[in-house]
């Protein structure tokens, strides 16, 4: 009798807190095409297994009429759940609850969830919906983002951990998601800058939209500090999904397999690339003619396109595929999509996800521009991830692979495990029309015809070095192969490859270039 | 996929047909600073201008106030010479790169 009534007491609490910000708020939330809180958690996590934690949790705020204020949960709801059956850690800033603002409690839910994805080395999702800092919270709140950015930089590395934008994310709050590892946005929904319209409007009388200053496309083209685009949340749930379902939970162990799969009928990949080095294809179709079921998961499609990067299977195991992008920009090595590939390379490797790399790349984009952006810095960090990399590294050489960008793009000089060349590929210290220029600059100044003299060189030069076996002949090339034997070669070199062993010097860590 | 016009990229005397991106496609093209223009390093108003046309300047001069991010900033001159122009007055909010005196 005792206890019916006290569960009866319960339920009655609970079912106030499940309320959130209230009826009105939830409205109003509802017509911006967002969900609440706790929706999306349901919506991630498969049906049933959402926990939550700390729902009775409340401020202690005594300045600015803070002491008669009451917040639900404190604006954030923490628990922890599964996706596909894998345990997840997730906490979700309530927005119908005073904007979803961090005060000290709200952060301290946050960083007690981070602590035990941490601790049970299980996947952190974050979803950010906050109007920022509480600022009745003063100091206190500042506390509990840096509090927050501490534990995204000590997990970094060590579990997944991803970000979702589905709202307002703005000042120091964009810092966290900038620590982890994948953003997932929504158009029109996600907003993430440092100040506002507003702020920068009053200090440089500059105006610009929310949307246009930090929306879900100019973090996926422009800015690249988004990693997932999606039209609706709905959309965006079932991409966070898919993302778990090819990483592994923590850093000590690989990603489950699956069943191995071939890839689909209708890829012919001796017909994908054309002969002629200067012609465009898109390298994905490469990328579908050889992963499993032709399934092929991008990352950052809108961003520095010049770079594809993704996840995708093979033999059932998930691996992390980066390709030149002959369709986009030549498929140069330039400012963005240096940083876009070196980024990738170092998650693969810290989360054992081998790394699959297709070449054909013309070199550096040149430009004053480029030079001033810093391309020497930023170009540094591609020969740094791969050269740092230990996970097993397989690097196939489709087409062009000249001067610099061959030696970046996983060369054997970088200690990939198993360099392939295609026929068609050309290894050289520059493309024929350039190197012909250089080498035979006199010969082809003083010839009755410089035209024809140029021409007859150049494809002498083509001749000669335009090819895989120049580079084969060295050993920088394991072999040359046929186009249609590469998926083969793939996953044997995955599989000879799999206990993979390397001793590196020890070191606390690396200086790399950023 | 989306429709985008191919286009030709020349790296190395190769001329490759590809996508040009919107961000290479909008780059402007490089021009030298010329020393003896005082420009707004950062958007801001203008508090004070301490020269005016004809005055003969020196490097490390004072020329004007811009007052950024509530911070008083004095713009000197980086040559020695004469004021050719002054093309602002007190008050005048100004954008980033703005050439506000002319000193040749």
């Amino acid at each position: 009798m005792a206890l019916e009534k006290k569960i009866r007491e319960l339920k009655e609490k609970r079912e106030k807190m499940l309320l959130g910000g209230g009826e009105e708020a939830i409205v109003k939330q509802k017509a911006m095409g967002k969900n609440t809180a706790r929706e999306r958690i349901m919506a991630i996590l498969d049906p049933g297994t959402f926990n939550e934690y700390d729902m009775f949790v409340e401020h202690d705020a005594r300045d600015f009429g803070m002491d008669k204020k009451n917040l639900p949960s404190d604006g954030v709801v923490i628990g922890t759940g599964t996706v596909h059956g894998n345990p997840v850690a997730i906490f979700a800033q309530d927005f119908t609850v005073a904007g979803g603002s961090l005060g000290l409690m709200h952060s301290r839910k946050i960083t007690k969830i981070m602590d035990h994805a941490l601790q049970m080395r299980i996947p952190l999702i974050g979803i950010n919906d906050s109007g920022g800092a509480r600022i009745q919270e003063g100091v206190n709140s500042l506390a509990g983002y840096g509090e927050i950015f501490f534990r995204n930089t000590i997990s970094s590395g060590v579990i997944p951990q991803i970000s979702v934008i589905l709202g307002p994310c703005a000042g120091g709050a964009v810092y966290s998601p900038a620590l982890t590892d994948f953003v997932f946005v929504v158009d029109n929904i996600s907003k993430m800058f440092i100040t506002g319209p507003e702020v920068i409007k009053t200090v440089l009388g500059e105006e610009i939209s929310m949307e246009a200053l930090g929306g879900a496309r100019v973090h996926c083209e422009t800015t690249g500090n988004a990693h997932f685009f999606a039209s609706s949340e709905e959309e965006c749930f079932s991409q966070i999904k898919r993302l778990i379902s090819f990483i592994p939970r923590n850093n000590e162990i690989k990603a489950a397999a699956s069943e191995p799969q071939p890839p689909e009928a209708g890829y012919d990949i001796e017909k994908i690339v054309p002969g002629d080095p200067t012609l465009p294809y898109d390298v994905r179709e490469v990328i579908r003619a050889i992963a499993d079921s032709s399934d092929f998961f991008e990352i950052q499609e809108m961003y520095a396109r010049n770079m594809v990067i993704g996840f995708g299977r093979m033999g059932g195991r998930t691996v992390g595929f980066v390709a030149n992008q002959p369709l986009e920009m030549a498929g140069v090595l330039d400012v963005d999509s240096s940083d876009k590939a070196a980024r990738f390379i170092r998650y693969c490797d810290a989360f054992n996800i081998p790394l699959i790399t297709l070449v054909d790349l013309p070199g550096y984009l040149p430009g004053v521009d480029q030079e001033h952006a810093g391309v020497i810095r930023h170009g540094a960090k591609v020969l740094y991830a791969y050269s740092e990399a230990t996970v097993p590294k397989l690097t196939v050489i489709l087409r062009k692979a000249y001067g610099g960008g061959y030696i970046a793009m996983s060369s054997r000089h970088l200690r990939a495990d198993f360099v392939f060349a295609w026929p068609t590929a050309e290894i050289a210290v520059m493309g024929p029309e350039g190197a012909a220029n250089i080498i035979f600059r006199k010969e082809i100044t003083s010839a009755a015809n410089p035209d024809d003299m140029r021409r007859q060189k150049v494809d002498e030069y083509r001749e000669k070095f335009a090819n895989p076996y120049v580079a084969a002949s060295r050993g920088y090339v394991d072999a040359v192969i046929e186009p249609s034997e590469t998926r083969r070669l793939l996953l044997h070199g995955l599989e000879v490859s799999d206990n993979k062993v390397i001793q590196m010097p020890w070191k606390k860590h690396g200086i790399p270039p950023f | 996929m989306e429709k985008r016009e191919t286009a030709k990229l020349i790296i190395d005397h190769s001329s490759y047909t590809t996508r040009i991106s919107s961000r290479f496609a909008a780059r402007k093209p490089y021009t030298p600073p010329v020393p003896g223009r005082i420009q707004s390093f950062i958007p801001g108003t203008v508090v004070e201008i301490l020269v005016k046309e004809g005055d003969t300047v020196k490097h490390g001069d004072d020329i004007v106030i811009l007052e950024a991010m509530k911070m008083k900033n004095r713009l000197k001159s980086h040559v020695d010479g004469r004021v050719a122009s002054v093309n602002v007055k007190p008050g005048d909010r100004v954008t980033k790169g703005e050439v506000l005196v002319e000193i040749v």
